[in-house]
C-alpha cells in the first residue's frame, strides 16, 4: 500500500480515538455555528416585526394644545406618556426614546392655516431609536397630509395639484435575494465550519507529534517525507470534509426554523443547496488543511500552534466584512481569489443566480494552486532538520 | 556494518561534531560512550540519515548514506533518542504501523509484529494502549517497533536510560541475542556499567571528536587504569586538554 495512505488510515484512527479531536472537530465546529445563527436571525428578524407592530410609547409634552393631532397619532399605535419635567435632559440620559413638545402656540397657528410646529425631542447617537423616530415622523406626515388635503378639497381644489409628483419605488430584488442579504454571513460560517475540522488534526498530527516525541522515530522510516505530509493533509481534510457535511446538514435542518415571514421567502438551504456547495469547497479543504499544517509545522510547540491557527479563523472574516463595508459588484477577478471566490458563489447559490462556469473554474484552479504551493514550502519545513528533531 | 569517516556538524558557531571516525562490525556490539553533550546523539541523528552532515561520509553495509539515505534507513533499525509511541493506539498498533511503513502488506505486518512482542514477553500488554504503559514497557514497544524490518545493523541511543534494574536486565538479554544473530549493535551511553557489561569495543567521544577506541581492556591498558571508569575520566580529561585553545 502507498505510504501516504498507511499514514492516512493510521492519523484517522488515533484521531477518531480521542474525545477532544472528536468533539472540536465533528461536534464543536459543525453544530457550533448553526446554533449561532439561529439565534442571530430570530434576534434579527424578531426585532424587525415587533417594532413595525408594537405600540409606539412617546413622551408628549403639551397634549392638551392638538388633541386631535394626539388622537390621530394614538390611532396610528402610538402610545402617548405623560410629560416629563425636562424632557431635554431625559432624552439625553436616556430615560426616554422620544419625547413630542407641542407649544401652545399650535391651535392658533393650525387654525390660521399656517404651518404649526412640533418638537421631536431624540437621541441621534442612538441607533436603536432610528425606527422609532422613522415611524414617528410617518404618522405625523400623514395626518398633515390628510389635514392638507382636506383644506384644499374645502377650498374646491383638488388635492393632486398639490402633489406634482409622484415617486413610485419599485423594488426589483426578488424575495429571495432579500433573504440572503439577511444571510450573508452564511458562507463565513460554513468556511468556519472547515478550518474548525481539520485544527485539532492538523496541529496534533505535526507540532504534537513532534512534541510527543514521535516525529523523529516516524521520519526514520524509509518513507519520503512528500508522503507522510501526504497523509496528514488528507487525514486533516478528510476531517474538515466531514465537518463541513456536518455543518451544512445542521444548516439545513435550521432552515426549517428560520423566523416566518418575508425575510427568507424563497430562500431554502436544501439538498441542492448542499450538493452544490460540497465540490465547491473541496479545493478550499484542501488549502486550509495544508495551510493550517505548515503553520502548525512551522510553530514551536501544540499552544503556539493552537495560538496562530486561531487567529487564522479570523483571515476568511476579510473578505465577509470587505463585502459588508465596502459593498462591490462580484466581478471576475475576486472568484479567482481563495476564500474570496468561495463566499461569492455561496452567496450567489443562496440568491438562486446561476454560477459562471468560467468564475468556478478559475477560483477551484487559483485555490488549487495555491494549495499546492503551500504543500512544497511546507515540505521544505519537513525536510529541515528543525522539524524532526523534538528538543 | 557501519563505517563513519570524519563527520562534521555545527550549529551556528558551535561545532557538535568535529571529526568522528569509527566503525561498527557485525557480531559486536559497539559502544558510544561519552558525557552528555559530546556529540553522541548528533552523530548517531547523522548515521540514520535525520541530518545532514556538514563533511564525512557515511557508509552502512557499504552504502553511501548520501548518495542512498532510503536503502540506508532500509538496513538499520534506530531506537532514538525521541522514542515517543501514539497513545490512543495499541502496542501492537504501534508496532504494525511501523511495519507497514517499511512496506509490508497487512497480513505481513501482523504477523512480524507478533513476533517481535512474543520474543519480549509482550504478550499481556500488546493490545492495550500505550498511555499507561511503564518506561520499561515503552522502550520495548519502542525496540520492537525498530526491529520490525529485521534490520542487519541496530542503532541505539541510551537504549537504557529510565529504565529500572529489571527492565535493564532483559533489554541487555536482547542486545546479546541480537549480537548472537550476527548483526552489528551500536549503541551510544554515558553509563559505565553498560559499557562493562556489554561491549566489545568502546569508542570514546569528548568535545565532538574520538579521543579513544578499543576493547574495555585495551582501554584500560591505555590509560593505566584498573578500573574502567577511572580509564574513561582520564581520557576524558585528556581528551578536554587537547580540546582546550
Amino acid at each position: 500500500m502507498n505510504a501516504a495512505l498507511v499514514v492516512f488510515i493510521k492519523e484517522g484512527r488515533e484521531s477518531l480515538r480521542d474525545r477532544r479531536v472528536l468533539l472540536n472537530a465533528l461536534v464543536l465546529g459543525p453544530l457550533l455555528t448553526p446554533l449561532l445563527f439561529l439565534v442571530l436571525m430570530q434576534v434579527i428578524v424578531g426585532r424587525e416585526i415587533e417594532r413595525a407592530e408594537k405600540p409606539l410609547p412617546v413622551t408628549v409634552i403639551g397634549a392638551e394644545h392638538a388633541p386631535n393631532l394626539v388622537e390621530a397619532l394614538r390611532q396610528q399605535g402610538m402610545e402617548p406618556g405623560p410629560p416629563v419635567p425636562d424632557p431635554e435632559a431625559a432624552v439625553r440620559e436616556q430615560r426616554i426614546d422620544l419625547a413630542l413638545r407641542i407649544g401652545p402656540g399650535f391651535g392658533e397657528e393650525f387654525r390660521a392655516g399656517r404651518p404649526a410646529e412640533v418638537e421631536i425631542l431624540y437621541d441621534s447617537s442612538r441607533q436603536d431609536v432610528r425606527g422609532a423616530l422613522d415611524r414617528l415622523e410617518g404618522m405625523i406626515g400623514s395626518y398633515a397630509t390628510r389635514t392638507g388635503s382636506l383644506r384644499l378639497l374645502a377650498r374646491g381644489i383638488a388635492p393632486s395639484l398639490a402633489a406634482p409628483i409622484v415617486i413610485a419605488g419599485r423594488d426589483q430584488a426578488t424575495p429571495q435575494a432579500r433573504g440572503a442579504m439577511l444571510l450573508g454571513i452564511l458562507p463565513y460560517f460554513l468556511i468556519l465550519s472547515v478550518f474548525l475540522g481539520g485544527m485539532w488534526l492538523a496541529i496534533d498530527t505535526t507540532a504534537g507529534e513532534r512534541e510527543r516525541q514521535s516525529l523523529e522515530p516516524l521520519l526514520i522510516n524509509p518513507v519520503a517525507r512528500a508522503q507522510v505530509l501526504l497523509g496528514k493533509l488528507l487525514a486533516t481534510a478528510a476531517f474538515s470534509m466531514t465537518s463541513l457535511v456536518l455543518g451544512l446538514l445542521a444548516f439545513m435542518a435550521v432552515g426549517n426554523l428560520l423566523p416566518a415571514g418575508d425575510a427568507f421567502a424563497g430562500v431554502s438551504i436544501g439538498p441542492r443547496f448542499v450538493l452544490q456547495v460540497l465540490p465547491l469547497m473541496v479545493p478550499l479543504v484542501l488549502l486550509v488543511a495544508i495551510g493550517q499544517i505548515g503553520v502548525a509545522s512551522f510553530a514551536r510547540s501544540f499552544r503556539e500552534a493552537q495560538t496562530y491557527l486561531g487567529l487564522a479563523q479570523l483571515v476568511p472574516l476579510i473578505p465577509s466584512i470587505l463585502m459588508m463595508i465596502v459593498p462591490m459588484h462580484a466581478q471576475l477577478w475576486m472568484s479567482a481569489v481563495p476564500l474570496f471566490g468561495q463566499q461569492i458563489a455561496i452567496l450567489a447559490l443562496l440568491r438562486g443566480e446561476t454560477l459562471s462556469a468560467l468564475g468556478l473554474g478559475l477560483g477551484a484552479a487559483a485555490t488549487l494552486l495555491a494549495a499546492l504551493g503551500i504543500f512544497h514550502l511546507t515540505l521544505r519545513l519537513f525536510l529541515s532538520e528543525r522539524v524532526a528533531i523534538s528538543s | 556494518m557501519i563505517e563513519v569517516r570524519d563527520l562534521c556538524k555545527s550549529f551556528g558557531a558551535r561545532q557538535a561534531v568535529a571529526g568522528v571516525t569509527f566503525s561498527a562490525r557485525d557480531g559486536q556490539i559497539t559502544g558510544l560512550l561519552g558525557p552528555n553533550g559530546a556529540g553522541k546523539t548528533t552523530s548517531l541523528r547523522m548515521l540514520y540519515t535525520l541530518m545532514r552532515p556538514d563533511s564525512g561520509t557515511i557508509e552502512v553495509d557499504g552504502i553511501d548514506a548520501a548518495r542512498a539515505p532510503m536503502e540506508v534507513r532500509r538496513r538499520l533499525g534506530v531506537l532514538p533518542d525521541a522514542r515517543g509511541l501514539y497513545r490512543r493506539l495499541s502496542a501492537r498498533e504501534n508496532v504494525e504501523y511501523f511495519a507497514r511503513l517499511h512496506g509490508m502488506d497487512a497480513a505481513q505486518a501482523r504477523a512480524r509484529a507478533a513476533v517481535l512482542l512474543h520474543s519480549l514477553q509482550m504478550d499481556e500488554l500488546a493490545d492495550r494502549r500505550t498511555e499507561g504503559f511503564s518506561q520499561g514497557e515503552r522502550v520495548k514497544t519502542a525496540l520492537a517497533r525498530a526491529l520490525v524490518h529485521d534490520p542487519r545493523n541496530v542503532v541505539l541511543d541510551e537504549p537504557a536510560n529510565g529504565l529500572d534494574v529489571m527492565a535493564t536486565r532483559a533489554l541487555r538479554d536482547m542486545l546479546r541475542g541480537l549480537r548472537a544473530e550476527g548483526r552489528c549493535v551500536l549503541m551510544s551511553t554515558h553509563i559505565m556499567q553498560e559499557v562493562a557489561a556489554l561491549c566489545d569495543r568502546v569508542i570514546i567521544i569528548a568535545q565532538g571528536r574520538v579521543v579513544a577506541e578499543g576493547t574495555p581492556e585495551e582501554l584500560r591498558e591505555q590509560a593505566q587504569q584498573q578500573n574502567l571508569e577511572e580509564a574513561f575520566i582520564k581520557i576524558i580529561g585528556a581528551g578536554e586538554l587537547e580540546a582546550a585553545p
